[in-house]
């Protein structure tokens, strides 16, 4: 597991540029531009499992989703911010890609600690790189049941999907 | 206790006597904004269409704007997959290229009406606050799902109060007001928040309200909303919007805020977003003298006939310098004809401006206007990022559109009240304006806005409910249709 660590204010054009907003859609294409104006190394580097650790208003901007389709897809495990911008947030929601709000948890984070994320338990732990360091845990607020539900399902599509059905059989 | 404009919105959507601030509810909204993202949306969904039809014929309002006309086979295709949905699908709002900006169309052809929810699979989505309508940006995964659904959920947000005092002064606009806030709060200072603006609002015209509307999503916020009022009504009206047709809302005295601030529109001063960021706002005279390469007048931020007009009140009789290309971006067909019609845009080619399509163009780096690296760009859009138009070694500044008219002549950046003082004094600029109510005498008069495109249909105009029966593909079978829609309804 490795910790990508940015700034405040990371805008979704960082994420993935909007020039190729209308010519990428696939986690495929999406892929090799992920970060490509922050960090050239990120699409090339980043493995499952991996967790960016970031300021304040992750992902403003653009309502492009492409940064969320393709986080997910190369695996992702969790993004843990000071905080989210809205629309980028909903849309990860809607992808199934977890956010961690945790502003405690990004002040204790130092280039070369380790991060443990217990999703279910809604705790994160950061351990510090030092020989002897104590670790660190905090609780993150966890979402609304009625939306854990959409990220339950895998996804507002397969949600959506779920619901159809079961109105159509009702 | 009392409640704020968005709690009153969100609980008329859901039907609830009164919501909470944080309170999750499910609304269904009047419409869903997409443009040339529909054919990604739709790709998401192509087997569930099949399956279970389109909630709807008139919810989806599809716009092409991002890149047109189609820049390369790739967007090409996109835009032919999307007339081929609306042919399917018989998709009652659909505009072609060159009909103009998403939101500009929106507001402008009377599709935002106050009171009501808006959607969109924009993040600018926000800027039909201008006419009192909660609306907001969401994904296109949102938006693929309320295609077929029609509903989705929203979270009832606190709300920061700003209070608007006076005039602007002459070369000070809306521009340098929403730039300023931004810059005061940060970029996030609105966070998951609703804005609301208060007190003497009537001295912004409803174009003037549309520029600070859009760009509420830069200071993080969910909605951005004015209250109704004469100036609101008469716009709605000239756009084929009945007053019978829709019922404001409108905070109650003693609502609950999360922040309340107040502006003197009389003490601002012409400013500028320096990159990369929307906040980084500094006043003119601290960046006055930058180089700048490339101009952009324009977009869905400062793209209408108010906009051009007070550029080319500046560049009337003059040349810009031969070191900058001003790009010319009316927000709509409308406002590129009556821009025509009165003489801006002739006043805005003499003077060397290129005149693109009414679109987006090289807002996001798509096409049209890329810039080189190196190069600097004065826009009047919404977003410096880096970038943002098209490289990442270039640099963004954002300000007025007089901002702008005044740097481009001198290549530099400049301070638009020193040409406004000096140039010469254009017809534009002579025409009196038709002043409204006024509570202070200082200041320049609100300019006379009335949305300028093609006016809706009276049949859409009259009915302040729509039907919104299910739409099968227009190959289904008629009975399969009806049972479907008794079903879901």
């Amino acid at each position: 597991m490795r910790v990508w660590h940015y700034g405040d204010d990371i805008n979704t054009d960082m994420l993935f540029p909007g020039k190729y907003t209308y010519t990428c859609a696939t986690p495929d294409e999406i892929r090799p531009h992920l970060l490509e104006d922050l960090d050239a190394a990120f699409a090339k580097e980043v493995q499952a499992g991996d967790v960016i650790v970031a300021g304040r208003n992750f992902g403003c901007g653009s309502s492009r989703e492409q940064p969320v389709v393709g986080l997910k897809a190369v695996g992702v495990a969790a993004i843990v911010a000071k905080g989210f911008a809205r629309i980028f947030y909903r849309a990860a929601i809607n992808q199934g890609l977890l956010l961690i709000e945790c502003p405690e948890a990004v002040e204790a984070y130092k280039p070369g600690a380790t991060i443990q994320i217990d999703a279910a338990g809604g705790t994160i732990t950061v351990q510090a790189s030092d020989a002897g360091a104590t670790p660190s845990t905090f609780s993150f607020p966890r979402l609304p049941p009625e939306i854990m539900a959409i990220c339950d399902a895998g996804g507002l599509l397969e949600y959506t999907r779920a619901k159809l059905r079961a109105r159509k059989t009702a | 206790m009392g409640q704020t404009f968005a709690q009153k919105a969100l609980a008329r959507a859901a039907g609830l006597p009164q919501v909470a601030v944080g309170q999750i509810v499910t609304v269904k909204p009047a419409h869903l904004l997409t443009h040339d993202n529909t054919s990604a949306i739709v790709g998401k969904i192509d087997k569930d269409l099949a399956e279970f039809g389109l909630i709807s014929q008139d919810l989806p309002i599809i716009v092409l704007d991002h890149v047109i006309p189609a820049s390369d086979e790739k967007t090409a295709t996109g835009h032919a997959k999307v007339r081929k949905f609306v042919e399917k699908y018989g998709v009652k709002n659909f505009f072609d290229i060159g009909e103009g900006i998403c939101h500009q169309v929106v507001v402008e052809k009377g599709f935002a009406r106050p009171g009501t929810i808006l959607v969109g699979s924009d993040s600018h989505t926000c800027s039909y606050g201008a006419v009192g309508a909660f609306a907001t940006g969401i994904d296109r995964t949102e938006a693929a799902a309320l295609l077929l659904t029609g509903e989705t959920w929203l979270k009832v947000p606190p709300t920061i109060k700003i209070t608007l005092r006076g005039r602007f002064s002459k070369g000070v606009g809306a521009k340098d007001l929403v730039l300023r806030i931004i810059g005061d709060i940060g970029a996030d200072g609105a966070d998951y928040a609703a804005v609301e603006f208060h007190g003497e609002v009537a001295n912004l015209s409803v174009e003037e309200r549309f520029t600070v509307a859009n760009m509420g999503v830069e200071m993080g916020a969910k909605i951005a909303v004015f209250p109704v009022d004469a100036h609101t009504i008469k716009y709605l009206k000239a756009a084929g919007v009945a007053r019978s047709a829709y019922e404001p809302i409108w905070a109650d005295k003693d609502a609950t805020y999360v922040r309340e601030l107040t502006y003197d529109l009389a003490q601002l001063q012409p400013v500028v977003a320096c990159p990369h960021k929307v906040d980084n706002v500094k006043p003119v005279g601290d960046v006055a003298g930058k180089k700048i390469d490339q101009c952009l007048l324009g977009t869905c931020t400062n793209g209408r006939l108010s906009d051009l007009r007070e550029a080319a009140a500046v560049l009337k009789g003059r040349r810009v310098s031969p070191k900058v290309r001003l790009l010319v971006l009316p927000a709509s067909r409308g406002v590129y004809a009556a821009a025509t019609k009165d003489g801006t845009l002739l006043t805005l080619a003499q003077a060397g401006g290129v005149v693109l399509p009414p679109g987006c163009g090289p807002c996001l780096g798509a096409h049209q206007g890329i810039l080189a690296p190196g190069e600097a760009c004065l826009s009047t859009s919404n977003r410096n990022f880096k970038g943002r138009m098209g490289c990442k070694d270039a640099e963004i500044y954002l300000a007025s559109p007089a901002t702008v008219a005044a740097s481009a002549l001198h290549g530099v950046i400049t301070d638009p009240r020193k040409e406004l003082a000096a140039g010469p004094r254009s017809r534009v600029a002579r025409k009196p304006r038709r002043a409204v109510a006024a509570s202070s005498r200082v200041g320049r008069p609100v300019a006379a806005d009335l949305p300028v495109g093609r006016r809706a249909p009276k049949g859409r105009v009259a009915s302040a409910r729509r039907g919104r029966g299910r739409a099968a593909p227009k190959a289904a079978k008629p009975a399969r249709k009806s049972a479907r829609g008794k079903a879901r309804r």
